[in-house]
């Protein structure tokens, strides 16, 4: 009887143990566990998007390919243009700030912890909303116009979302540093999240004003915009380039973050550093005229600089920004000791693929090589939010330790990364040749040439994409429970 | 002990005071604001877009306000007034909290939410003067859409008046850096207000 009672008052101890830590993590207020939050549940989107890119290469491999209904392909892509957006980008950034940067400026809290986490429901609502509607024939583009509605809330209440944690942070950065803590000495990774925090706070709701036209117009009237063929034509800015370089910029200031680390030596020229991961945000100007800058060479002089000028503004700008990241970090590498921290490997080749991406797309937009429109602007994503992931596999290496006190192996981090890169360049680099091929479509185009060995080629990056992060995830759980423990300064090299 | 005590270094300065609230303000103030110019921005777009027609006076001007449609300019500017007189109680507000004066901070938040009631009231009465359905054309559905959004807006700073008035019934007046969060609300309000009040009501 004793027997009896004691198993049945330990199962309901280890039941209550169990409701009380899932009580404990959606009721934090925890920066921690937030971040973690977000960055746990992007992975989600992550395995979503590299799955539809796979199954959208196969689809397009042969003209008369019947994987999905036709009628579906327009939804697939647009769940693979908001996945890799709203889906991974932006809930990376967010999630490893919230994380890491009170920590690093020295405060116990986030400002406004409930107002982050209100941030990181709203996302995960939003998310729920967008994928359901877009399975449900909504999105752009679809159907039912019920569920295009669905999707347009979901965006909505997602941004909304996105611009409350983005204030938290900002706030944590203005007002919670550690005394004696100017703004220009907390660490790059902070910096890069403050400047990224403020870019959000000033754009998303540029996007959330469009969005409300659109919905309103969409659910009640269908006059103005275009009803469900319109909302990409006035919203997929917010999913393209060069708002998508706003979401990336902690990618770039983890890089220079880590290259002084590991070569163990002050960042020289850390003024034109914290310039460099400025100066990525100028394409927030770009984005809040809502519309794409190409660059027409032709006309009087007046028009040709009235082009040439926003366009590299827009679009150059921002490269050179992490061009000037990238030297500096060599030049850290160069002029400190020859060592090298497993986080970094993914971490620079995860900034590489983000730089080819930015080039990509500013060479899309010159108007003269007539890319706009076909295969080439999906790579450009591509490689940028694949290079993104990269950079957040050297994120976890990196904070993982401070965060849950266990170390990943170097190995892994350095085999994933490297693996990453092969497959970030399998999945984008054929549409960088196949122009001729159309964004968008999976077979209106012609099949003449190599089109069918690209179209493979890119199925068999987005798989091997998809084999790294299951990797990636299962490597981090096993580091999570049983990994090699590390000391209390875990950061000490910095 | 005590000598331990005697000889022990004095406490370092309190660092200064770093107002969350009012920088968190400043940070959804700058938010709201590039929401609001966004979508008067469409609204440009929207109306250099319509088409041109012979105005009565015989000036070319767009197509873009239907021409059965008479906005009623009385109530529109008095509302313009409304929001700068709110501004005014919110600074006093301010004032009075850093006096330790609860009983006029109380009162001057009170006047700032009857007065943001005022507007919202204000803006209900030009629905129903203009008289016209969303679904009417795109001008109906577009003017029905901004300045919905700026009434959710100004429904906002009035619940955030109200929250500030029983803060200061309950005598909580010790951070007046939230008094002065408030304050920039309203004027952030009043400035987008002013600035669609010009576009939508004054310019057409």
């Amino acid at each position: 009887m004793n027997t009896v009672n004691s198993t049945a008052t330990a199962g309901h101890a280890s039941t209550s143990s169990a409701l009380g830590t899932v009580a404990n993590w959606i009721t934090t207020t925890d920066h921690k566990k937030i971040g973690r939050l977000f960055v746990g549940a992007s992975a989600l989107w992550m395995l979503v998007i590299v799955g539809v890119g796979a199954a959208l290469g196969i689809e397009r491999i042969a003209s008369d390919s019947a994987v999905f209904n036709l009628n579906s392909i327009t939804q697939l892509f647009a769940m693979l243009r908001t996945g890799a957006t709203f889906g991974v980008l932006l809930p990376l950034a967010l999630g490893f700030g919230i994380a890491v940067v009170p920590t690093q400026v020295g405060s116990k809290s986030l400002s406004f912890a409930r107002l982050a986490m209100f941030g990181f429901y709203a996302w995960l609502i939003a998310s729920g909303l967008v994928i359901g509607s877009i399975i449900a024939n909504g999105g752009p583009g679809g159907g039912n116009p019920q569920m295009v509605d669905l999707y347009l809330m979901g965006v909505g209440v997602g941004v909304v979302g996105a611009i409350a944690a983005s204030v938290s942070l900002v706030a944590t950065v203005l007002t919670s540093r550690r005394t004696g803590l100017s703004l220009l000495e907390i660490p790059m990774f902070s910096w890069s999240v403050f400047v990224s925090a403020i870019s959000l706070v000033l754009t998303l709701p540029v996007l959330l004003g469009s969005l409300i036209y659109v919905a309103v117009d969409h659910h009640y009237a269908r006059l103005a915009f275009g009803g469900n063929k319109g909302i990409d034509m006035w919203l997929g800015w917010g999913f393209s380039q060069p708002q998508t370089f706003l979401y990336v910029i902690p990618a770039i200031g983890l890089l220079a973050e880590l290259a002084p680390i590991s070569a163990r030596i002050r960042q020289p020229l850390r003024g034109a550093m914290l310039v460099g991961v400025g100066i990525v945000s100028t394409a927030m100007f770009g984005t809040v005229t809502q519309t794409s800058h190409v660059f027409v060479w032709s006309g009087s002089l007046i028009d040709k600089l009235k082009s040439a000028i926003p366009y590299a503004w827009f679009n150059l700008l921002p490269i050179l920004g992490v061009v000037i990241v990238i030297l500096l970090s060599l030049l850290a590498i160069q002029k400190g000791k020859k060592r090298l921290i497993a986080p970094l490997v993914p971490t620079f080749l995860g900034v590489g693929m983000i730089l080819v991406g930015m080039a990509g797309n500013a060479l899309q937009m010159i108007d003269s090589a007539k890319l706009s429109g076909s295969v080439f602007e999906e790579a450009a994503v591509t490689y940028i939010a694949y290079g993104a992931m990269l950079c957040a596999w050297g994120a976890i290496a990196y904070f993982g330790p401070a965060l849950w006190g266990r170390k990943i192996p170097d190995i892994s981090v350095i085999g994933i990364g490297v693996l990453g890169l092969f497959a970030t360049v399998l999945a984008a680099f054929p549409y960088y040749l196949a122009k001729d091929q159309v964004a968008g479509e999976v077979s209106d185009f012609d099949y003449s040439g190599p089109q069918a060995v690209f179209n493979a080629a890119v199925s068999l990056g987005h798989v091997l994409m998809l084999f790294c992060l299951l990797s990636a995830i299962a490597v981090s759980i096993k580091s999570l429970s049983s990994g090699e423990t590390v000391s209390a300064t875990v950061w000490s090299d910095q | 002990m005590s000598t331990t005590t005697s000889h022990a270094l004095p406490s370092g300065a309190q660092p200064a005071p770093r107002s969350s609230v009012l920088v968190a303000t400043s940070a959804v103030a700058a938010a709201g604001t590039m929401l609001m110019f966004g979508m008067l921005a469409m609204w440009f777009k929207f109306r250099d877009a319509s088409p041109l027609r012979e105005s009565a006076s015989g000036k070319m001007i767009h197509d873009w306000l239907p021409s059965d449609i008479k906005i009623p300019e009385v109530i529109t500017n008095t509302m313009a007034f409304t929001m700068v007189i709110a501004c005014v109680m919110a600074q006093w507000a301010v004032y009075s909290t850093r006096r330790n004066d609860s009983s006029h901070a109380t009162m001057a938040l009170a006047i700032t939410s009857v007065v943001g009631i005022a507007a919202i009231n204000a803006q209900v009465a030009v629905y129903l003067q203009m008289d016209m359905g969303l679904t009417d054309g795109a001008y109906q559905t577009m003017f029905y859409t901004i300045t919905g959004t700026m009434l959710a807006l100004l429904v906002t700073g009035v619940v955030f008046s109200i929250v500030g008035m029983f803060r200061a019934v309950a005598g909580r007046l010790g951070d007046s850096s939230v008094m002065s969060a408030h304050a920039l609300y309203w004027y952030f309000l009043t400035a987008v207000f002013v600035a669609l009040w010009f576009v939508v009501y004054v310019q057409k």
